[in-house]
Order: C-alpha cells, then sequence, then structure tokens
C-alpha cells in the first residue's frame, strides 16, 4: 500500500530539478490541484461573496486600451413573468407518485436510483433548475428536502458540507444564490467532487456571468433560472460527461496536441503577425481534438486551464460553430466572472477540423477578426501548418509499448510549472469506456491520496487487482502511472527513470514551452 | 450591371428554426443535428436577380432570452429583417409583434421586412393560419413566406429572393442617401475579395445620414 519513503527514487532522473516539459514561461496560470477547494472550505459565506464580485478585469482592459466608452453588458431588461407558486407544483407531484416510471416520478424508477453519480442544481428559494439524469421539473420535493437540509445548517451559522452513507457521498455547494448537490457511488472523494460541483457552477456563470446571476435573485428570489439556462443544458451534460473521461480537470492542467515546435511555432507568429495590431484581441486559442494547439495571450494577461477546460466544453459540445464563423459571448469565470467577452468561433477549413477562437473585450471588431481568420487560414496552408495539424490530430497517440516500456500500461504526467500534462494513448486492456473509467477513478483515488489535506504523500506504490499503481508527485511534476499487476517494483521504478528520459527528449513536441504574445 | 450589398438580420423566438431556414438556403441541405445558436452566426451569400446582383451578409441571432439584450448589435445596421416564426406556436408568431415594436422604437432608417412563417410542413399542428399572418404582413409593410426547412418546395429561396429585391427596390427609391447599403455599377466588389465589408462601429457614425422608409413611414408607436 501506501510507501512514503522512496529510497533512491530521486537518482531515476538524470538532472535532477529539470523536469521535463517545464519552462519559465507559461501562458496559463499554474495552480494547486485543490485550490478550489481550499477556498471553499477556508473562507466564510461572506467572504467569498465579496471576492467573487471586486475584481473585473474586462473593463480593466477596456479602460487600459480603448478611447471608446466601454461597452455596458446590459441584460435584458423583460421583467420575469409571474411563476405558479410551488404549492401548486407540490400538489402535483404528490398526485402523480402512485405512478412508476421514469417520466412521472424517478424516486420510484431503479435505474434512476442505481445511477452511480447525480447532479442537481437548485436555487436557494429551492427552485429546481437542473437535474442530470431526469427533468428536474419532476424532482420538486427531492430539491425541496436539499433546500431544507442547507437552510437548516445555515440556520446555526453553519455549512453543511457533505454526508455519508455507505457507499454513497452526498456533496453541497452553495454558491452566490445557487445551491449544487451531489449523490456519488463514485470512488471520488469530497474534494474531488466540490471541484466537480465547482466547475459546473462556473459553466453557470460562462453562460449569464455572476452580476446577471447575482442580479435575477436580487430583483426576484423566487426566479425561475431554467429560462435563461434554456438550451445551455447541454454544456452542463457534456461538461459532467467530459468530466467523467478527461484527468485534465482533476488534474487541473491541459494537453497539448503534439508538433514539431517548428511547426508550432510558425503557427503563434502567423497568429501574431496577422492578429498583432487589432486592438483589445485578449487571447488567439487554436484548439485540435480538444488539444491546445496554440495560444496567444495580451501581455498581461494569463488564462486559467479551468477557463479553458470551459471553453474546450463549449467547442466540443457545439456542433454549430462547425460550419460557420460564430460571434459568440463568453464569460470567463477566473479571468472577469462579471464581464462577456467576445468570441470569433470558427474552423479553420473543412480540410482542417481545428477551431480558432479569437477572444476580445470589444464588440464591434468581428468584421476586422473574420478577414484576420480569412488570412490566418491561407497563410497556415501555405506553410503546410493545416498540414501539420490534420497529421497530428490523425494520428493514434502513441502508447507505452511503443515508447519500449512493455510493463507499463498507461501514465499521466504533469508539468507543475506549466500546468500541462501528458498521457498516451489507451492500450488494452482500456480499451472499452467502462475499463477508462474506471482507470481515471483509480487516478482520481491516487489523486487524492498525494493531495490530502490532512495526510500529503509524496510517493505511492499500491498492487490491486488487476493492475499495480505508482503515484510521485515533486515540486516540478505529478505523475500517475499503470503497471502490470505483477511488476516488482526495482522494475517499476526502472521504467519510471525510462519514461521520463522519453519525455525530457520529446518535450519540444509534447509540451509547448513558451509563451507567445501580441 | 448594378451590384448591391447589404446586411440582414434573422430575429425571432428560440426554436422557430431560424438556423434551420438559413442552413437550407446555404447548404441546400436539412440538418437535424444542429446546436442552438450561441450568440450569433455570420453568412453571406451572393443572389442574381435580373435586375442585378445582391449580396447579402446575413447575421442569424440566437434566439434565446439571455441574448435579447445583444440583438441591436445586429439589427442597428441591417438593411433586412427576416422575421422568423413557428406556424406550430402562436406564441412565437405573438413574438414577432414585439419584435416589430422593438425596431421601429430603436431603428431609424430605412428596413425591409421580410415574414417567415416557418415549419410549414406540420400541417396537422398548424395554429397561426395564413390569412393571419399575411394580414399582419401587410399592416407592417411587409411581404410573408411560408417555408419548411425539412421539405423545402421553394419557399426558403422565395425569402432570400425577397430580401434581395427588397433591398434592390430600396436602392433605387433612394440614391443618395445610402447608409450601410452599398451599391456598385459593377460586379468588381464581388470578385474582389479585399473589398471588404465596414465593422459595424464605422457604421454607427453613418446612423444619422440614413433615409427614412417602410418602417419610419409609419407613427412611432411609443418613446
Amino acid at each position: 500500500m501506501a510507501n512514503p519513503e522512496a529510497p533512491g527514487v530521486d537518482d531515476v532522473i538524470a538532472e535532477p530539478g529539470i523536469e521535463p516539459g517545464a519552462s519559465a514561461e507559461t501562458m496559463l496560470v499554474t495552480t494547486d490541484s485543490f485550490e478550489e477547494y481550499e477556498q471553499e472550505m477556508s473562507n466564510s459565506i461572506d467572504d467569498r461573496q465579496m471576492k467573487e464580485s471586486t475584481t473585473s478585469t474586462i473593463s480593466e482592459l477596456q479602460e487600459d486600451i480603448r478611447e471608446a466608452p466601454p461597452t455596458p453588458t446590459a441584460v435584458s431588461p423583460t421583467e420575469p413573468k409571474p411563476e405558479p407558486p410551488d404549492d401548486l407544483e407540490l400538489e402535483d407531484n404528490t398526485q402523480q407518485l402512485s405512478l412508476n416510471s421514469l417520466e412521472i416520478d424517478p424516486l420510484r424508477n431503479t435505474t434512476w436510483l442505481a445511477q452511480r453519480k447525480h447532479i442537481f442544481i437548485l436555487s436557494q428559494a429551492g427552485k429546481p433548475i437542473y437535474s442530470r439524469h431526469s427533468s428536474e421539473d419532476k424532482l420538486v420535493t427531492l430539491m425541496g428536502v436539499m433546500q431544507a437540509l442547507v437552510s437548516f445548517v445555515q440556520a446555526g451559522n453553519d455549512m453543511i458540507r457533505s454526508v455519508h452513507a455507505g457507499d454513497t457521498n452526498f456533496v453541497f455547494v452553495v454558491k452566490g444564490p445557487l445551491i449544487l448537490v451531489t449523490v456519488s457511488k463514485t470512488l471520488e472523494s469530497v474534494p474531488q467532487l466540490v471541484l466537480q460541483l465547482t466547475y459546473v457552477y462556473n459553466q453557470i456563470v460562462s453562460v449569464l456571468t455572476q452580476s446577471q446571476l447575482t442580479r435575477v435573485y436580487e430583483q426576484r428570489r423566487n426566479f425561475d433560472l431554467r429560462r435563461l439556462l434554456t438550451g445551455s443544458e447541454r454544456l452542463i451534460d457534456h461538461l459532467l460527461n467530459f468530466m467523467d473521461k478527461e484527468p485534465a480537470f482533476f488534474l487541473g492542467a491541459i494537453k497539448c496536441l503534439p508538433l514539431l515546435p517548428s511547426m508550432r511555432d510558425a503557427i503563434s507568429q502567423t497568429i501574431v503577425q496577422t492578429c498583432g495590431k487589432i486592438k483589445n484581441l485578449v487571447f488567439a486559442i487554436l484548439l485540435a481534438n480538444n488539444q491546445l494547439v496554440t495560444l496567444v495571450r495580451m501581455k498581461k494577461y494569463f488564462i486559467h486551464p479551468a477557463d479553458l477546460h470551459l471553453i474546450q466544453n463549449l467547442v466540443a459540445s457545439s456542433e454549430s460553430f462547425k460550419t460557420v464563423e460564430s460571434w459568440t459571448p463568453i464569460c470567463l469565470p477566473k479571468f472577469d466572472s462579471n464581464g462577456f467577452m467576445h468570441g470569433h468561433v470558427s474552423y479553420l477549413a473543412e480540410d482542417c477540423q481545428a477551431c480558432l477562437l479569437l477572444l476580445t473585450v470589444d464588440k464591434d471588431v468581428f468584421y476586422s477578426l473574420s478577414d484576420a481568420k480569412q488570412k490566418i487560414v491561407e497563410k497556415l496552408r501555405r506553410t503546410n501548418c493545416l498540414e501539420a495539424i490534420n497529421e497530428s490530430m490523425n494520428k493514434a497517440s502513441i502508447t507505452t509499448a511503443e515508447i519500449g516500456l512493455p510493463e507499463m500500461r498507461h501514465v499521466l504526467y504533469k508539468c507543475k510549472s506549466t500546468a500541462q500534462f501528458w498521457s498516451p494513448g489507451f492500450q488494452p486492456p482500456y480499451t472499452t469506456d467502462e475499463e477508462i473509467e474506471r482507470l481515471l477513478g483509480l487516478y482520481q483515488c491516487l489523486h487524492h491520496r498525494l493531495h490530502a489535506p490532512n495526510r500529503p504523500l509524496k510517493l505511492i506504490f499500491q498492487q490491486l487487482d488487476k493492475e499495480t499503481m505508482l503515484a510521485w508527485v515533486t515540486s516540478g511534476f505529478e505523475l500517475y502511472l499503470t503497471f502490470e499487476p505483477l511488476v516488482t517494483k526495482p522494475d517499476a521504478i526502472n521504467s519510471v527513470s525510462k519514461l521520463l528520459k522519453w519525455i525530457k527528449k520529446e518535450e519540444e513536441r509534447l509540451f509547448i514551452l513558451n509563451s507567445p504574445t501580441f | 450591371m448594378k451590384t448591391i450589398e447589404g446586411k440582414v438580420v434573422i430575429l425571432g423566438a428560440q426554436g422557430v428554426g431560424k438556423t434551420m431556414v438559413i442552413c437550407r438556403y446555404i447548404t441546400k441541405m436539412f440538418n437535424r443535428r444542429i446546436s442552438p445558436t450561441i450568440g450569433a452566426a455570420f453568412y453571406t451569400c451572393n443572389i442574381n436577380l435580373e435586375r442585378g446582383k445582391v449580396k447579402l451578409q446575413i447575421w442569424d441571432t440566437a434566439g434565446q432570452e439571455r441574448f435579447r439584450s445583444m440583438a441591436p448589435m445586429y439589427y442597428r445596421n441591417a438593411n433586412v429583417a427576416l422575421l422568423v416564426f413557428d406556424l406550430t406556436k402562436h406564441s412565437s408568431f405573438n413574438e414577432i409583434k414585439s419584435w416589430v415594436m422593438e425596431l421601429k422604437r430603436n431603428v431609424d432608417k430605412t428596413m425591409v421586412l421580410v415574414l417567415v412563417g416557418n415549419k410549414s410542413d406540420l400541417v396537422s399542428q398548424r395554429t397561426v393560419d395564413a390569412e393571419e399572418a399575411s394580414q399582419y404582413a401587410t399592416s407592417i409593410g411587409a411581404s410573408y413566406h411560408e417555408t419548411s426547412a425539412v421539405c423545402d418546395d421553394g419557399g426558403v429561396e422565395s425569402v432570400f429572393v425577397a430580401a434581395a429585391a427588397g433591398l434592390y427596390d430600396l436602392s433605387e427609391e433612394n440614391h443618395e442617401h445610402l447608409n450601410s447599403l452599398r451599391i456598385n455599377d459593377s460586379i468588381r466588389s464581388i470578385l474582389n475579395s479585399d473589398d471588404q465589408p465596414a465593422s459595424p462601429s464605422s457604421e454607427d457614425c453613418l446612423a444619422d445620414r440614413s433615409i427614412a422608409h417602410g418602417i419610419h413611414e409609419k407613427p412611432h408607436m411609443c418613446c
């Protein structure tokens, strides 16, 4: 099991201190994995709300760069329509309790009850907003119970964090005017579930902005938020599935599309040269297969991996971006939770499905961005960059077997200084969705034990039924490895050493080691 | 031959099929898997009329309530508004009326209005009858068309031809007061891709030189 002493383990890197993928330059805000959780836990309710509403990066930017008056991010002035009183809905619900189907009453539906992870969102007034596995308006009574639990504990000047019953965890996050609850039968720890709920909350902020969210509830405590969220439920659905499959979220890191450094530089330089003169352009982000190709930023400004994850989620869940140029308002909660940025979103070309996002604080520059995008694509085509992107997109990820590490099945490597991670392709037995999710669950367990607030570990070697796991954290990187079940400790450490040498050799291709600016 | 260039904005409630109609027109196909528009999407197309060529820059806006406040960004500089409603949802027809009011209040230049009743294939679920819609269209000086993005019988085409023809008429009537409507006496501008459209902001300053037609002829409802 856990083995905090690691004799000789520091010898495995040839040059200690220079970990693979490290760079003094980064475009990402580097974070501790449990930053969100610690923030949730350490602050009282009042502190946190103060913190969330004070800074405004967007208005700062607008003041900085432009002469024109700042754009009011106006909200629809329409008055909310009166809602039927809750009592009515309650009555309806109790009448239907006798019927046994998901549509009528999820609480009597065995498949619904057996779901591994439920997510519920409700307002502080107890109004249902979202449920992951069923229609939320059938859950009025259930959400009433959740609201009652939260407000009962609140009345004692305290906050409910989690309830544990057998293998089920009930985790509560109260943020702004919303209550987010998960009921989980997975192995994920409470901090990890809090992190996921925070992502869901940030997804809502990304659609509405914090200020609009606060305002609608100030105007009307009983507001039905579903009206403003119509069409965005799929973003939340997709985000939740995404988090079940992607280690990027719990690692707090970004995966890059492997590319020759010369190609990546050519792409970045093309963007810098074409867009350099466009005022108020804050970020240019190029994503392919949901991996980062390049990110060009305005000097002084950085992007938080959590914001980039929301952008990845938006791109991956919006079919409509593929065929047309879009002009999309996006709020990046970590960058500025109170204002929208405007994003010119388009795919490079029909024969190159990489998505380019040009994010600006100026709502009037669509046509200049549209022209710039055309020019970028033309230049990239001439310099064979489109081809290079396609080639990398279509190539299956290298596996550890191909690297020459037969006893190693899979690995997650996170470089802390750049908030980037790398992982190889999955190979048997991790070929089905269930197996992949099971493996990610194992990684999450290791991750939790490395970062457990009360007793953090540095090294874990764990022999399980179907595999042997090793996790190792240093000041420069985090490493999570899966081996054949019968691997010996020396063999495992030996192949870790080989792996790190390989990553070091390939680092320029696997990671973005510079941080281009406009 | 004269070539004109104009901006079109598509407005209407969520889920009435605004994106479907424009996609049908541009790609001649029906795509069921489309996700809701976020913000707005931008298309361009060229239409050849007997009288000349028209280049349309089309803004397809999102219908969700949360995007309502962003609509002025798109209709302020538009020469044509396509007002789309769902023939099977009377509420979406009523919503058109509030769009028209909003346009009257906020746009003081000429605008061609085209009223579009979509989903005409769902005959049995229909709740807005043709007479009611076309009467309303007449009352606001709009032309009325029924379309089906699923099984198109030419209705979609007629919407865009009407938009183009309306633009053409506009350019004939008001020669010296051109706002964002651009007229070229050769086809050069269409072929020349460097001829860039001005950004909305630069056109704002031209707004007070604009002309009145259509909407402006009617008394302002309020404000």
